[in-house]
């Protein structure tokens, strides 16, 4: 007897360790993810620059011809840039002879410095002449080697950097010539081939254009069909079929979705490929589900006394839904509707169908413009070779996932906030 | 005309019409709003909806079917060796047209026929739009024009105003239904289209999934073979590892849960155990792919075993983590609605808790475990980031985890993303595909509805 109760609490004990145990494997598992995507992506936040004398040469930069600023652009735009740079690593580093070593000494910068000079060239042209010291951008094989993310201890064959290229590199160290930054350009620029000069905004505003038109058209249409059902349907074969039809599309795989755009509004309607307004009819379809759900929850929610009061007064029934009931209701719509439309933000594989997929470097400025958006842009870097897009998709996610916390934080607040125990 | 324009146009008529049709109102009744049948302000809106109904008709039909009128009538124009065209030739020679029209660049040499059709393109698309935009502004007008003239101080506004309201409550209600009609029309007309080229016997049941097909009869190797036993045989295997690691972890989570933890452990841990759920697919995907596979492949090496790169193993126990969330808050609610007089009862004749659990909680909820199970299953099916992220690209069949294979989310993506064909049997199988998932998904669903409605006992 006393044996057989031992074993059962024994038992009692090992089973509760074995729900824990599957309880913390779960949040193991979110630990390891949110810790692999922190410590790779932060650095992605950060970029590396080079200190370098730049001798702006009159013989190459030549004369900056015209007087408005687009002919002036114009003219800044024939400059030989790479030359610049050239000439002034190699005064830095003057024993580096023969064109592979200079070209190699060069790939120390990134292409992206012409902006910088040119910027410079452009807000003050009496530079022209002088040696100033510029901070240019190094190239992402440089800005990896200096994250660490390339080890200079294996062989030079395996890897992106040479063994000169490390030198080059010692000495501007030992100088104190490279300087960390925070990668402005991160946040404000658009799509590149080059890491170091790759940005979100361009997705952002993608992301942003999509969700703007998935909130117009879901948002109306599923606070209307939830009030519909609820207050004004009658009970009949029509309503039930609406009913489980809603709650079989919220379950239906979002590439199913895709599809549709692309067979209804692509090849039926002839709309433009990639451009943010189908991205968001398509998400709309998509969220309009969760919306109705919610809504028809938050309504459901209001007591009847309300309408009861609101009917005896003499309000119609139409009335007394948007005089009444919609406004009581509204928290909670809003909520829903907020977290339908982080589920949207997060969506790829629909996009991905309506052609919102393609290498698009200008930020998008309407919804007819072509664009991407921020989930589908992790997805485009996530397959690029180059190292240094890695810590960029890492940086992207967390971009993402800030805003996706920022819309869940705000549903979750406005329902404290504005919850009602009636 | 741009199309921005014309609906403030539009919207400045019916503003217009809102104003007047109060002042009729208003005016009539010298201002007395007791002698008025409904409020002031209903006759405006009266007046102001029935002005902007037509207009918005109009401008919804022009920018539904603008561009394929415009298409049409460019076609109509040209020689009789473009009308004799294959469709999807015609369609190609009209994507050029309107390249050249934008200034673009274009994938044969511009002849002059095409120019012209270019410039009668751009000069039909100005006229049409013209066209559209005043007749949406005339009709607006006159119906504008109409709804005050028909302002009387007996006019019902106030009723008609929400018999309209209705009818676009019942209208929107009825997207939802339109949105399923359109998945399943789409779906099945292309898949009809499919079956012309692949008998249905080849696509259910054939062995090899290959669909590359020749372009040039001359071209060797690339037959093209539509046999999507491999792709469901992927996908049933990444679904059956997924839920290897979802089903144990996600009920233990929530029998801990529900059963074990003390009320503060449960507001930590149930909001984070949720925060998975919130987590965007492609992210699983990155993971999947730059974390759990190298380190799948790397511990393989050390035992040495040969794991592909692109392993099911990894996309599986990706995915599975992925469902934790899912199966653990639906058996989290189960598991809860068992009435407490239940566990009372078994305790009360001496069982432990682990007993009860087992012998009574787990056979009462199992209805809505089992419905939980299956929702997972069919989610973990139509899931798509994850896979074409972390498994092969390549149709193999095999029952071996550690080798790559390929899911028919992932054959959808690959064979609708970048430039397409749109009659090829290759571009049209997508759509049989995307048909099966549909149709698996939307039974696993309607499944997982009915175990809990037939088997879950009812207490009160």
């Amino acid at each position: 007897m006393q044996a057989r109760l031992k074993r059962r609490y024994r038992k009692e004990r090992m089973f509760k360790a074995v729900g824990l145990g599957g309880l913390m494997t779960g949040l193991l598992a979110l630990a390891v993810m949110v810790i692999s995507i922190l410590s790779t992506g932060l650095s992605g936040f950060t970029e590396s620059r080079l200190h370098i004398d730049v001798y702006m040469d009159p013989e190459i930069i030549g004369t900056i011809a015209g007087n408005t600023e687009k002919e002036r652009l114009h003219s800044l735009m024939q400059i030989n840039y790479s030359a610049l740079v050239r000439n002034s690593l190699r005064q830095k580093f003057p024993d580096v002879k023969g064109r592979r070593n200079i070209f190699s000494l060069q790939k120390l910068v990134s292409k992206g410095s012409r902006e910088d000079i040119k910027q410079r060239l452009l807000e003050d042209e009496s530079i022209i002449g002088k040696t100033i010291t510029m901070n240019l951008l190094a190239s992402s094989t440089v800005d990896m080697y200096l994250k660490g993310q390339i080890s200079r201890h294996v062989d030079q064959s395996e890897r992106k950097i040479s063994d000169k290229q490390l030198a080059w590199l010692d000495v501007l160290q030992a100088e104190g010539r490279i300087v960390k930054g925070f990668n402005w350009k991160f946040l404000t620029s658009g799509d590149s081939r080059e890491p170091e000069l790759a940005g979100i905004w361009g997705a952002a505003m993608g992301s942003f254009l999509t969700l703007l038109v998935t909130l117009v058209v879901a948002f109306p249409i599923g606070v209307a069909s939830a009030l519909y059902l609820e207050e004004f349907a009658p009970k009949n074969k029509w309503t039930d079929l609406i009913e489980i039809n809603i709650n079989n599309l919220a379950a239906v795989p979002s590439i199913i979705f895709g599809l549709l755009g692309l067979a209804i509004f692509l090849n039926l309607f002839n709309m433009p490929r990639s451009a943010p307004l189908v991205g968001g009819l398509t998400l709309a379809l998509m969220t309009l589900p969760t919306i109705i759900i919610s809504s028809r929850a938050a309504i459901r929610a209001v007591p009847p006394s309300i309408r009861d009061a609101a009917i005896g007064m003499g309000a119609s029934r139409i009335q007394t839904q948007f005089h009444h009931v919609l406004p009581l209701s509204m928290p909670g719509i809003m909520t829903g509707t907020i977290i339908g439309m982080a589920q949207a933000l997060g969506e790829t594989a629909p996009l991905l169908m309506i052609g919102m997929v393609a290498f698009i470097v200008d930020v998008p400025h309407g919804v007819l413009d072509a664009a991407t958006a921020l989930p589908v842009q992790i997805f485009l870097w996530a397959d690029s070779p180059e190292r240094g897009f890695m810590e960029k998709t890492s940086a992207a996610i967390i971009v993402l996932l800030l805003f996706l916390v920022l819309m869940n934080g705000l549903a979750i607040w406005m329902r404290h906030k504005f919850e009602k125990r009636w | 005309m741009n199309s921005l324009i014309l609906i403030v146009i539009l919207m400045l008529i019916s503003t217009a019409a809102f104003i007047f049709g109060r002042k009729k109102a208003l005016n009539a009744v010298n201002g007395k709003v007791s002698a008025l049948h409904s409020l002031p302000g209903h006759y405006g809106w009266f007046s102001a909806v029935i002005s902007f109904l037509p207009g918005l008709t109009i401008l919804i039909i022009w920018f539904l079917f603008g561009n394929n009128l415009v298409d049409n009538f460019t076609l109509a124009t040209l020689g009789g060796e473009i009308q004799n065209l294959s469709d999807f030739d015609r369609a190609l020679y009209m994507n050029d047209i309107r390249n050249l029209a934008a200034q673009d660049a274009i994938s044969r040499p511009v002849t002059e026929a095409m120019t012209n059709a270019a410039h009668y393109y751009l000069r039909t698309q100005e006229n049409i739009s013209w066209i559209f935009a005043l007749s949406a502004i005339g009709i607006s007008a006159l119906a504008a024009l109409f709804s005050i003239r028909k302002i009387s101080p007996d006019l019902r506004s106030r009723n008609l105003l929400e018999r309209l309201i209705l009818i676009a409550l019942v209208t929107c209600s009825a997207i939802a239904i339109l949105t399923t009609v359109g998945i399943v029309s789409s779906l099945i007309v292309e898949t009809l289209r499919f079956l012309d080229h692949v008998p249905l016997t080849d696509f259910l049941f054939g062995l090899k999934w290959s669909p590359q097909t020749a372009l040039r009869a001359d071209q060797v190797g690339s037959s093209g073979a539509f046999g999507a036993i491999p792709l469901f045989a992927g996908t049933l295997l990444i679904t059956f590892i997924a839920l290897l690691i979802a089903l144990p972890v996600g009920l233990l989570s929530a029998i801990y849960m529900t059963e074990f933890a003390s009320r503060k452990a449960r507001a930590i841990f149930k909001p984070l155990l949720e925060l998975l759920a919130g987590i965007p697919t492609v992210v699983y995907g990155f993971f999947a792919a730059l974390v759990v596979a190298p380190a799948i492949r790397s511990s393989g090496e050390v035992i040495g075993l040969e794991i592909a790169s692109e392993s099911a193993l990894a996309a599986g126990l990706v995915m599975g983590i992925m469902i934790i969330p899912l199966i653990s808050s639906l058996s989290d609610d189960v598991i809860s609605s068992v009435p407490q007089s239940l566990r009372d009862a078994s305790l009360g004749l001496g069982a432990t808790k682990t007993e009860t659990i087992l012998n009574i909680i787990i056979p009462s909820a199992l209805p809505g475990i089992v419905s939980a199970f299956l929702l997972a299953a069919s989610r973990a099916i139509g899931e798509t980031m994850i896979v074409v992220m972390a498994a092969g690209m390549a149709a193999n069949l095999t029952a071996n985890p550690l080798e790559a294979v390929t899911t028919v989310t992932v054959q959808i993506l690959a064979l609708l993303t970048g430039d397409q064909e749109f009659d090829s049997a290759k571009t049209l199988s997508a759509f049989a595909l995307g048909l099966a998932l549909f149709v698996i998904t939307l039974f696993l669903n309607f499944m997982a509805l009915r175990v809990v409605r037939k088997y879950q006992e009812q207490y009160d």
